[in-house]
């Protein structure tokens, strides 16, 4: 019972430390970084906590709805590095799952029923995302191109393809703006409560996450995921997995989540497809997944206080005048101070964690061009 | 017809300096072995250096803080992944993130958020006597400003560096073997070091051209994934100079196209034309399959033997 208890307290402990340190490193950050472009430091973290965790308001209807995207990529990114495959396509798949929710949101229209309508589109959100994965997926399996580079240029493709159809096909019909038209109310996550801009999506994001983790952990395809990317070698040799199946799979789920993302902040937060709907979410997802320890529920714990930091930004943007891509420079440097202290071997940091959990066949990928997991 | 091609040549070879340069710097690292996919973020720094300088340090100034500016991006790099031996893809990305937002936050609080484009002196071409004057191709090739010529130069001499000089054989031996490069004497670390900052100065300068010779103005991201595009063309090259820099002019001609079709009057979505470039990547490492061979130690670090 005693046992019991301490292990809990540890475990609380684990991740409760590191997240006070996170935080604390954080608020550091910004403030020497809104001191050196000149803005008081004391308004702008004022302004970052009024506008994140402060209120109710502000945590309910800002926090945890810039959370939804970035839990949803983050797993994303923590799926598919756990499998060894540096997937930094996440923006552009989230780009393609919101082109075809909101294409299918405005065929329906007013009059199919909600029931139907909102199933279809998130279904068909996440297997554009999953298509627009499957192309990097398939150029590596077939012609060994890295996919950090390919789902790089995907992202950019994406970009341009949703700039096109904003401004031809799907623009809206006064033709404007470079922008869809709004989604019929049919079509749209509705609000956990009225008043409240935080929508269904988000418990959905949480399911995703607590699947991802169980399915990680307890199945046997995500046994074999796990072991592709810590050894693709063993995974062959010693455990008999097909390896291009495998990673073909953890691919397409990855930009599968991804995709459904951009579903979901199309119905559930812009009703209207435009180009900057993403504010580089697939991008931060990086820094969520490094920090999550690429463990799923600590992705989701950690996409909460990245959404934080991001609604917190924008109230510093609007109280303060401090630029809110400050938030990515943050975010940057947490990355670079994950990494550069792993290597330090800093007794209590985060990254302690990290190097135990991460696969070296994030290393290898880059290596072994003729070997990657999935490629014969 | 000639009076679409000689434009068209020419601003081939305008879009293809950048790429070239940063290319031939890229080459140069990875030859050692290191894979820098910090350079997109090695070309936006360059680039905002020599937008925010060139006001007041001129043209030369501006190339110089942009050259600056890659270094310093890729001594950051350095320490994570040759001294502290991180992931090279991780970091490289970090290094990324990092200076586009940097950038931005800085782009943002010097020159507002107004939107008003920045004008910034630009670089003159020059024309070099004889050369100039040779058909068809006189104009396009030898009246482009600084940067081109500097391409024009260095492609030959590293690659005449890299397979003629004792260093150059040196540096291959890192990106091939670490081990047998300890044996043989050479200090692995030093020798990627020094590739990183090369390759950082020259996606400086790449960044600076794209600014003072190109576009004449600095907006958020114009970087665009050149410095990603530049690794598919160093993949494309074959590792070799010459071969990147005939990659990188084929780079430049997709995007010239644009001028072609305009000047023809097609009605082609411009977005296809903006496009073009991260497709041809895509299609282009496809076509290189199995058929390139890249430094056996590439990506690889290497474990200290004490």
């Amino acid at each position: 019972m005693i046992e019991a208890v301490r292990r809990a307290a540890l475990r609380a402990g684990g991740v409760l430390i590191p997240s006070i340190t996170l935080v604390a490193v954080v608020a550091a950050l910004v403030a020497a970084m809104t001191a050196i472009v000149g803005y008081d430091p004391r308004v702008a973290l004022g302004a970052l906590w009024r506008g994140s965790l402060g209120t109710e308001y502000a945590a309910l209807s800002a926090t945890l709805v810039r959370a939804t995207p970035l839990m949803l990529t983050g797993l994303a990114v923590t799926l598919a590095f756990t499998a060894g495959i540096m997937n930094i396509g996440a923006e552009g798949q989230l780009l393609a799952g919101a082109t075809a929710a909101v294409a299918v949101g405005l065929v329906a229209g007013e009059s199919a029923s909600r029931l139907v309508t909102l199933p279809l589109e998130l279904l068909l959100g996440s297997l554009a995302g999953a298509f627009w994965a499957f192309i990097p997926a398939w150029w590596r399996q077939r012609f060994g191109v890295l996919e950090v580079i390919s789902t790089i240029m995907m992202n950019f493709v994406a970009l341009y393809l949703v700039g096109y159809l904003v401004r031809g096909p799907l623009q809206e019909p006064l033709r404007i703006y470079p922008q869809s038209e709004m989604l019929p109310a049919a079509a749209r996550l509705p609000a956990l409560a009225t008043g409240m801009r935080l929508h269904w999506g988000f418990p959905i994001a949480v399911l995703c996450s607590v699947g991802l983790w169980w399915a990680l952990r307890f199945t046997a395809a995500g046994f074999r995921v796990r072991v592709l990317g810590i050894n693709p070698d063993a995974a062959v040799s010693a455990a008999q997995i097909d390896v291009r199946k495998t990673a073909m799979r953890a691919f397409l789920l990855s930009g599968a989540l991804a995709g459904l993302a951009g579903a979901i902040e199309v119905t559930g937060v812009t009703y209207s497809l435009y180009e900057n709907l993403s504010p580089g979410y697939g991008y931060t997802a990086i820094a969520v997944a490094l920090v999550g320890a690429l463990n799923p529920l600590l992705t989701a714990v950690s996409s909460i206080l990245f959404g934080a930091l991001e609604a917190g930004a924008a109230a510093m943007q609007r109280d303060a005048g401090v630029p809110s891509v400050l938030a990515s420079v943050v975010e940057a440097s947490i990355i670079l101070l994950l990494i550069a202290f792993r290597e330090l071997r800093v007794p209590g940091s985060v990254l302690l964690r990290l190097r135990a959990s991460r696969p070296n066949a994030v290393d290898r990928s880059s290596s072994n061009r003729g070997r990657m997991p999935g490629q014969s | 017809m000639t009076d679409a091609t000689s434009p068209f040549l020419e601003a081939t070879i305008r879009t293809a300096t950048p790429l070239a340069l940063a290319a031939l710097g890229e080459t140069v690292v990875e030859r050692a072995g290191v894979v820098n996919i910090g350079l997109e973020g090695v070309i936006i720094a360059g680039a905002f250096a020599a937008a925010a300088t060139a006001g007041v340090a001129g043209i030369s100034g501006a190339f110089t803080t942009a050259v600056l500016a890659g270094l310093s991006c890729t001594a950051l790099l350095g320490i994570l992944i040759v001294t502290l031996r991180a992931d090279q893809i991780v970091a490289g990305t970090a290094l990324t993130l990092l200076a586009l937002g940097v950038t931005g936050l800085l782009y943002r609080t010097m020159f507002g958020t107004t939107g008003v484009a920045l004008t910034i002196p630009t670089a003159k071409p020059i024309s070099i006597p004889l050369l100039s004057s040779a058909p068809v191709i006189g104009r396009a090739l030898f009246v482009q400003p600084a940067p081109t010529y500097v391409a024009y130069v260095l492609v030959p001499l590293v690659a005449w560096w890299l397979s003629r000089t004792r260093a150059g054989l040196s540096l291959r031996a890192v990106g091939e073997s670490p081990a047998a490069a300890i044996a043989a004497g050479i200090a692995p670390d030093r020798v990627r070091w020094l590739a990183l900052l090369f390759g950082g100065a020259l996606g400086g300068l790449s960044g600076g051209c794209l600014v003072v010779a190109q576009v004449g103005t600095f907006a958020e991201g114009m970087s665009a994934g050149r410095g990603f595009i530049a690794i598919a063309i160093v993949a494309l090259g074959r590792w070799s100079p010459l071969g990147v820099a005939l990659a990188a002019l084929l780079f430049g001609a997709a995007s010239a196209l644009q001028f072609v079709f305009q000047s023809l009057g097609w009605n082609v979505p411009y977005q296809l034309f903006l496009a073009l470039p991260y497709l041809l990547t895509l299609v282009a490492l496809a076509g290189i399959a199995g058929r390139h061979a890249p430094p056996a130690a590439l990506g690889r670090g290497w474990l200290r033997t004490s």
